[in-house]
């Protein structure tokens, strides 16, 4: 009977040993624990990380959180049972990533922390961090206006939701930017929660309140910015040409309203991080030593660029 | 009904008026173009024009709520089905489908979701609560998939109109969606069936002793509540000519909340106001409008819509009343 049980636990580990050599060459394991799918820019990054792991053969663990930071650890735990190369993660919220970070520290698992960022004290819990830098996007954005308009005009802002992180910082950056052209001014500014619907009704008190006095639209989505589009030819203007319009994200809709006419200029967020990510992982399993921050490269879509990208936008 | 009733709906009523009209004078008096309303293109423009427009959506999901609420229940699926409603309507748009058709088909597929709810809550005995929860967390992803996850534009002009038309300078959402209020309110209160309501949300098991088909009246009012957010679905994407399965309807089931319980209509059950929904559906636009024209900052925006919300339900509560008239009575005396 006990010989059996020992005969038992043998025969397991020479079978599992077994199995692991005749394994074929090793191929590469990326956990990522997303955040959800709560918006069209968020469903382009995902893909971007889906297609770009297929092409190059990466075994991608894929994880929704939909919308909750619980899912998320729970998702990074799985990955380090399953013994991940790397994990990936999109954190929902700043805060409260330590412990699941240490466990992956723990296992020796390389941890990117990618689109936003997490506040620790002990900043190695995490290799690096690869996203948009928001605050950049905010100052081309005023750097473009400020000289399409000779610092000039009346400007209402459409923030996005209060105290996301994008908001924050393209509210920020841009208000520094544009404080060093005395006469461009934000006369008003209102949260339209980055929808469509919320940039439209906002648009349409500003136009009541302030009347001809408008004369740019910053928005911090290209969402707000075409409901605020539609809001300016409801009161008999005409979008682009009485009111300038400036937006952030460059969605195709976007791009293609800057190609209309119809909105001035759109500064691009790019959600593709795929390429980036891997090459970075592939790096810093080589043993490569990578930048403590990474970001992705944001370009600015005008009259003069718009229409010729316009066929190769992925989102 | 009886003359104390009439006049107990009165004063439950009295006070979101008095809400919304105080709202008014303080934004005329910040800004007095605020009332103002002027022709422009042939048609009304303006802040009040604006939040009749605006407010037309909310409205539409309430009306069906009230009646739901009055039942006793609560259907949480409704800024789902808006979501759905709005992405059929793209899809088939997209398909050359002719309107009419299209927005049959998104008012009975908001018809069916709330059939499905009236099914679970009246004939499994699923808890209000737990069985539109059910639909509103699968409705949003039944919607995105309708439309691939993808952000989907509406180019019909006739469909456009729905939302953002005017009718001889007069906006058309506001006077559909307030036709269908005072067709429901004659429906409701010249047959007895508003009173079969009352009655199941009062007593249910009274109800079904006094002979009351319960389990029918139930699925009737979820099933009319879904019609409604299916068609208020239809102005939400005709008002940004898209359907945005991510975002359409997000937290408009609370909204509807709000408007019914601010509206005078019991969260328990056995009593409903339709006219109080309308003000309620009124009061909640104004304030926000109301922010955006004192420029109130967002992040604080919300403070004092929680205020006045709480003020105009605790002077809508019996006890906070009775008390409010022994202090003033005591006052008098000495």
């Amino acid at each position: 009977m006990h010989l059996a049980k020992t005969f038992r636990y043998l025969f397991i580990a020479l079978s599992i040993s077994l199995a692991a050599t005749v394994l074929p060459a090793k191929q590469l394991k990326v956990g990522f624990a997303q955040t959800g799918a709560e918006s069209a820019w968020r469903t382009a990054n995902s893909e971007s990380m889906k297609s770009e792991a297929k092409k190059r053969g990466i075994d991608l663990k894929f994880s929704d959180g939909q919308g909750k930071q619980e899912n998320q650890i729970r998702a990074v735990r799985s990955f380090i049972t399953q013994r991940v190369d790397a994990i990936v993660i999109a954190p929902i919220v700043e805060t409260g990533w330590e412990p699941v970070l240490r466990e992956a520290r723990r296992a020796k698992i390389p941890v990117i922390i990618t689109d936003r960022t997490i506040q620790t004290t002990d900043d190695s819990l995490f290799v690096c961090f690869i996203g948009s830098d928001f605050l950049e996007e905010g100052r081309l954005a005023a750097a473009w206006l400020a000289k399409a308009v000779n610092g000039k005009g009346r400007i209402v802002e459409l923030q996005g939701t209060p105290g996301s992180a994008p908001a924050n910082d393209r509210r920020k950056a841009f208000a520094e930017a544009i404080a060093t052209f005395p006469n461009l001014k934000i006369i008003d500014s209102q949260s339209g929660d980055f929808r469509r619907s919320g940039g439209k009704e906002v648009m349409e008190a500003f136009l009541k309140k302030h009347g001809r006095n408008i004369d740019i639209v910053y928005a911090h989505n290209d969402d707000m910015a075409l409901g605020a589009v539609q809001a300016i030819e409801a009161a008999g203007l005409k979008p682009g040409t009485d009111i300038k319009i400036i937006a952030i994200d460059a969605i195709r809709e976007g791009v293609q309203a800057v190609a209309d006419g119809r909105i001035n200029c759109v500064v691009e967020c790019n959600p593709l991080f795929g390429s980036k990510v891997y090459d970075t992982i592939e790096a810093i399993l080589a043993g490569k030593k990578v930048p403590k921050k990474v970001f992705n490269k944001d370009e600015l879509f005008d009259h003069t660029n718009a229409a010729a990208a316009l066929p190769t936008r992925q989102y | 009904m009886t003359f104390g009733e009439t006049k107990r709906e009165a004063r439950l009523v009295a006070w979101p008026l008095a809400g919304l009209l105080s709202l008014l004078v303080l934004n005329a008096l910040f800004d007095p173009a605020f009332l103002k309303i002027t022709l422009l293109e042939g048609h009304f423009y303006g802040v009040p024009v604006d939040i009749l427009t605006q407010s037309a959506r909310t409205m539409l999901v309430s009306l069906g709520m009230t009646l739901v609420i009055a039942t006793g229940g609560v259907d949480l699926s409704v800024g789902s089905v808006v979501a759905i409603a709005g992405a059929v309507c793209a899809v088939m748009l997209q398909d050359g489908q002719a309107l009419s058709l299209t927005i049959a088909a998104a008012v009975g597929i908001g018809a069916l979701a709330g059939g499905i709810n009236g099914l679970l809550v009246a004939r499994l005995g699923v808890q209000p609560i737990v069985a539109t929860l059910i639909l509103m967390v699968a409705g949003r992803g039944l919607a995105q998939l309708i439309v691939g996850g993808q952000v989907i534009i509406i180019t019909s002009s006739a469909f456009e109109f729905i939302s953002n038309g005017f009718v001889l300078g007069v906006p058309f959402a506001p006077v559909l969606v307030l036709a269908l209020f005072v067709a429901t309110h004659f429906v409701v209160r010249r047959t007895a069936l508003g009173l079969f309501v009352e009655a199941v949300g009062d007593n249910e098991t009274a109800s079904r002793f006094a002979g009351l088909a319960v389990a029918r009246i139930k699925t009737l009012v979820y099933l009319f509540c879904g019609a409604c957010a299916g068609l208020s679905g239809v102005l939400v994407a005709a008002n940004i000519k898209a359907a945005d399965s991510y975002r359409a309807g997000e937290n408009m089931e609370l909204d509807a909340i709000f408007a019914v319980v601010v509206g005078g209509t019991a969260l328990t059950g056995g009593r409903f106001l339709i006219l109080g929904t309308v003000i309620g559906a009124l009061l909640i636009q104004t304030l926000t409008t109301t922010m955006y024209n004192l420029g109130v900052p967002p992040a604080v925006a919300p403070v004092p819509k929680a205020l006045l919300i709480i003020a105009v339900s605790l002077l809508q509560s019996e006890k906070v009343g009775r008390w409010l008239r022994g202090l003033f009575k005591k006052g008098a005396v000495a």
